[in-house]
């Protein structure tokens, strides 16, 4: 196990680049992107992990960075709204009206993206439990979920999970 | 070149910048030297301040200062300045600021905040608006007599807990209710609730060396926080910039002056300094202004045909600690008090009650929520009352044009629109004609039914401007004031003014943020009403432009101005338009053969208010609360498990009347998005206090909004009644998707589960609970 004491430097790979970061051991991933690499695309809405805005990709899973240490990422992978580069989500996102004023956006972005790579044609159970992570208040998100089932290869499978209060 | 018209797709102005993380808002904007602030806050929902020590925390390396009541000795509120930034000598809410932190650090800030203490008397809370009424309750303000009127039309009972009351009379209710065939009698309540937006509110502040203080800000009014700080704090308006970068949603909720106070007197404190406030999640609930609640108390009577005679209403609002909005959200339920129904006698009462709970502000309805809840509950309950189908119940009693509207002024085809239309396009979308109920196992699948109208009760002063400018090269620069807040506005903005000018709205640019530097006055981002009042001013500053460009065309063209028209990036001869010249050749001024020029820049400039209006008479509510009304028919769809009163959202369904649609799959999204967020407050939201006043929900743990897996399939559609006086004939709409979901959603489900549920939110336990309380 490795103990950080003292503010610590650290090299990250952000984006698929490689930054040097000094930061103390209590610091929020999300602090971090956002005050010392200028990554500001990931919100803080709780800090509690309740709304998923800040919601980022460690090794291509969704994370909340307000619940992740920035010396527990040092060597993964982290992928920002920042680092998509033309992610069919984008296209999709804007073809579909799947936000309206922005800020939970990028974290949505960031579930779809990765709920995309390691589920190509998930059954609606499967999408509802990992959209489920995240909250926007603007749309109904049957905008977001016409998004991201615009980008399911092959057919889509009978809903059977539905909404239960 | 395509020339894009008012009611054809364009894509969002901002909808790059959105997708890709560039979109920034106020909090994005925090430089390396900034401050941070941060709010201590009251652990007491009323008491005394006897004693506060703020020299542990000062002496904390890194903070900068400590400010308490004794700092800021003002009052502010948009109608009754009875509000303390900072609590002095005594707290009226849980949440409350009772001193405000500045640090180098985050870090600094918010342990500072932990050593500041404060030690409190507490006196008797009040938590209800009639526990608050009742002879001998503590009062919240002994000095309400004394406090400066922000507004004329606003009236507070010093030795009480009543910051307004105002009544509508029209006819003779009480005796009408006498000789009605049937009166239904009933209580409803809906407990405070919160805007939520994801972006919790935030606010910079900075006073550069001449004095001009530099805010940018989390609003929807930045004109209206120029106008207060400026007053507050002693100095011109032109001394107070204020921008609106992007801001993540606001539903009403960052309509108000709130956090930009504290973030300059946190800069004023530490020599002008740049200073940045945010609120936690925890403190946009507890400590910044919630969503109002009511308790209401309703008769409607109805003759042998079922034609509704008579309605008594009595509205207690709970404006919580501090009157804020609330007396104007009275005004506005009080205009609209009948839902769109034409009764012939209406007593309706609006009482606004100081309550220990967190201030309420606008939000999202602004108090229609309730009122339509209230109404359109006991129109269902007069149905089933009488036997009579609620849709065909609804209909007979429908406003039309011609009827007179509760605060007594005739209404028209253009002021109300279509509400019968809305009704049974409403019922082919739901397939009424189905049935309301049927059950199938242990499953009850019921339809619930509400009507809607809703009008702007702004300040009937009000108003909105526009000016635009030409760039060299023949595009357009907008600069207006209505804030980004998500319906895309200010891309709806452009397209007014690209389909006025005949141009592709390609070329007509807007900035996202807004500057109340750069951009002439508008009044607020609310009421549905930006749109209308914004679109309004632009036309005319399209007709100003034109007439300028015309003037130079026919200097050009050796012709009448008259006979010319501007469109396509060209003035051309309205008899041959292959005779035309190029806006972008005359729009610095006309430049002859030689050089020499005529004229100069074309500058369109517009500016209107709402026209007609008139504030309601104290006495009788009679007045002009808005232009005109939006109307509209919703309904939801359930399915109920009897076994254990839980409950699916199958379908939500609305018809609005929107006059005409400018931006059509723009318009359905932002219905749908009010229809999910009046689903959240019908079956989720509530406030919730523990005995002594503390919130219990302050965090979106156990504040529950909906979520993805919850919604349910949207059915959305338009009637389109020109307004006359709207751009296009467009009417609002931003609001108006929330309004009947908690009526519709309690109606179907009080005929699935056979109860009557008066009480918001609708949630299976409190069925469970009533259903126990009265086996069947």
């Amino acid at each position: 196990m490795i103990a950080y004491k003292e503010k610590t430097d650290l090299e990250l790979r952000v984006n698929g680049q490689s930054r040097t970061v000094t930061v103390p051991p209590g610091e929020l991933l999300l602090d971090t992107l956002r005050n010392r690499l200028g990554l500001t695309g990931a919100k803080p809405g709780c800090r509690n992990g309740d709304c998923g805005a800040c919601t980022v990709l460690v090794d291509n899973s969704p994370v909340k960075s307000c619940l992740m240490l920035t010396v527990e990422v040092a060597g993964h992978d982290i992928l920002t709204v920042e680092g998509l580069q033309s992610a069919p989500e984008q296209k999709a996102f804007i073809e579909q009206f799947a936000f309206q004023c922005g800020y939970c956006t990028s974290g949505f972005l960031m579930v779809c993206h990765a709920l995309r790579t390691q589920h190509p044609n998930p059954p609606d159970h499967v999408i509802d439990a990992w959209l489920d992570s995240n909250i926007c208040r603007c749309t109904s998100y049957a905008e977001i979920g016409k998004a991201v089932r615009s980008l399911l290869s092959g057919e889509i499978p009978k809903s059977d999970a539905q909404n239960k209060n | 070149m395509e020339i894009t018209l008012a009611g054809a797709a364009v894509r969002r102005k901002d909808a790059r910048s959105k997708v890709t993380g560039t979109a920034v808002y106020t909090d994005d904007g925090r430089t390396p030297q900034m401050l941070t602030a941060k709010i201590v806050t009251s652990t007491c929902a009323h008491g005394l301040i006897r004693h506060t020590d703020i020299s542990r925390a000062a002496a904390l390396k890194g903070v900068c200062a400590v400010l308490t009541g004794a700092d800021a000795t003002m009052l502010c509120g948009p109608l009754l300045a009875d509000r303390p930034p900072l609590a002095q000598g005594k707290v009226r809410y849980f949440g409350e600021p009772v001193a405000l932190v500045i640090a180098e650090s985050d870090a600094a800030a918010a342990q500072a905040a932990l050593l500041v203490e404060v030690e409190y008397e507490p006196i008797r809370p009040v938590f209800t608006p009639s526990e608050a009424l009742r002879p001998g309750a503590p009062l919240l303000h002994e000095t309400l007599g004394a406090y400066k009127k922000v507004v004329d039309e606003i009236y507070p009972e010093p030795g009480t807990n009543v910051c307004d009351r105002i009544r509508l009379i029209k006819g003779d209710a009480q005796k009408a209710l006498l000789s009605c065939h049937t009166v239904i009698d009933a209580y409803y309540t809906h407990p405070p609730t919160d805007h939520a937006a994801l972006e919790t509110r935030a606010a910079q502040a900075r006073i550069d060396g001449d004095g001009v203080i530099h805010i940018t800000t989390s609003t929807q009014a930045p004109h209206e926080v120029q106008k207060e700080i400026a007053s507050l704090f002693g100095v011109d308006m032109g001394k107070v910039q204020v921008t609106a970068p992007f801001v993540g949603g606001a539903f009403g909720g960052k309509a108000g002056v709130d956090l930009e106070i504290l973030a300059v007197l946190a800069s004023r404190a530490v020599g002008g300094r740049p200073v940045r406030l945010a609120n936690t999640r925890e403190e946009d609930i507890a400590t910044s202004p919630v969503g109002i609640g009511a308790e209401v108390y309703v008769r409607l009577g109805a003759d042998n045909t079922g034609k509704f005679k008579a309605l008594e209403m009595r509205v207690l609002l709970d404006t919580g600690a501090y009157t804020d909005m609330g007396p104007r959200m009275a005004r506005a339920i009080l205009a609209d008090c009948t839902g769109p129904y034409n009764i012939e006698h209406v007593f309706c009462e609006c009482v606004t009650v100081y309550t220990n709970h967190t201030y309420a502000t606008s939000l999202r309805g602004f108090g229609h929520i309730t009122s339509t809840f209230c109404i359109e509950r006991t129109v269902d309950k007069l149905a089933a009352s009488l036997r009579r189908d609620p849709a065909a119940l609804r209909n007979i009693n429908l406003i039309r044009p011609g009827d007179t509207a509760p605060t007594n002024f005739t209404v028209t085809e253009s002021t109300l629109g279509n509400p019968e239309a809305c009704l049974e396009g409403l019922k082919k979308l739901i397939r009424w004609e189905e049935g309301p109920i049927r059950q199938e196992g242990k499953f009850v699948y019921a339809k619930g039914l509400a009507m809607i109208w809703k009008t702007s009760s702004s300040p009937p002063d009000a108003g909105s401007s526009a000016v635009l400018l030409f760039n060299d090269d023949g595009s357009v620069t907008l600069q207006v004031a209505c804030v980004e807040i998500g319906p895309a506005m200010r891309t709806t903005a452009a397209q007014i003014c690209a389909a006025a000018l005949g141009m592709d709205v390609q070329n007509v640019h807007v900035t996202m943020a807004v500057s109340t530097d750069a951009a002439p006055r508008h009044w607020k981002t609310v009421a549905s009403m930006t749109t209308f009042l914004l679109g309004r001013a632009i036309l005319s500053a399209v007709e100003d432009a034109k007439k300028q460009l015309r003037r130079l065309a026919a200097l050009s063209m050796r012709c009448a101005s008259e006979d010319l028209d501007v469109s396509g990036g060209r003035v051309s001869r309205r008899s041959d338009p292959a005779q035309y010249v190029e806006i972008k050749s005359i729009c610095r001024g006309y430049k002859f053969q030689h050089g020499n020029t005529v004229g100069g820049r074309v500058i369109g400039r517009g500016s209107v208010t709402m026209q007609n209006l008139t504030t309601l008479d104290r006495h009788t509510g009679h007045g002009r609360a808005g232009p005109y009304w939006t109307v509209g028919a919703q309904a939801v769809e359930v399915q109920y498990d009897t076994t254990d009163h839980s409950y699916r959202l199958l379908r939500a369904a609305t018809v609005l009347d929107a006059g005409k649609i400018i931006n059509p799959e723009a318009a359905h999204a932002v219905v749908r998005g009010g229809m999910a967020m009046g689903l959240s407050q019908a079956g989720r939201e509530g406030l919730e206090f523990d005995p002594s006043g503390r919130i219990l929900d302050s965090s979106l743990r156990s504040y529950k909004v909906m979520h993805f897996s919850q919604t349910p399939e949207y059915l959305t559609q338009f009637v389109e009644t020109p307004n006359v006086e709207g751009p296009f004939g467009a009417r609002g709409i931003g609001e108006h998707g929330a309004i009947g979901m908690p009526a519709a959603l309690a109606n179907a489900l009080s005929l699935a589960a056979r109860v009557s549920l008066d009480e918001l939110p609708v949630t299976p336990e409190k069925i469970w609970l009533i259903r126990s309380e009265k086996p069947l």
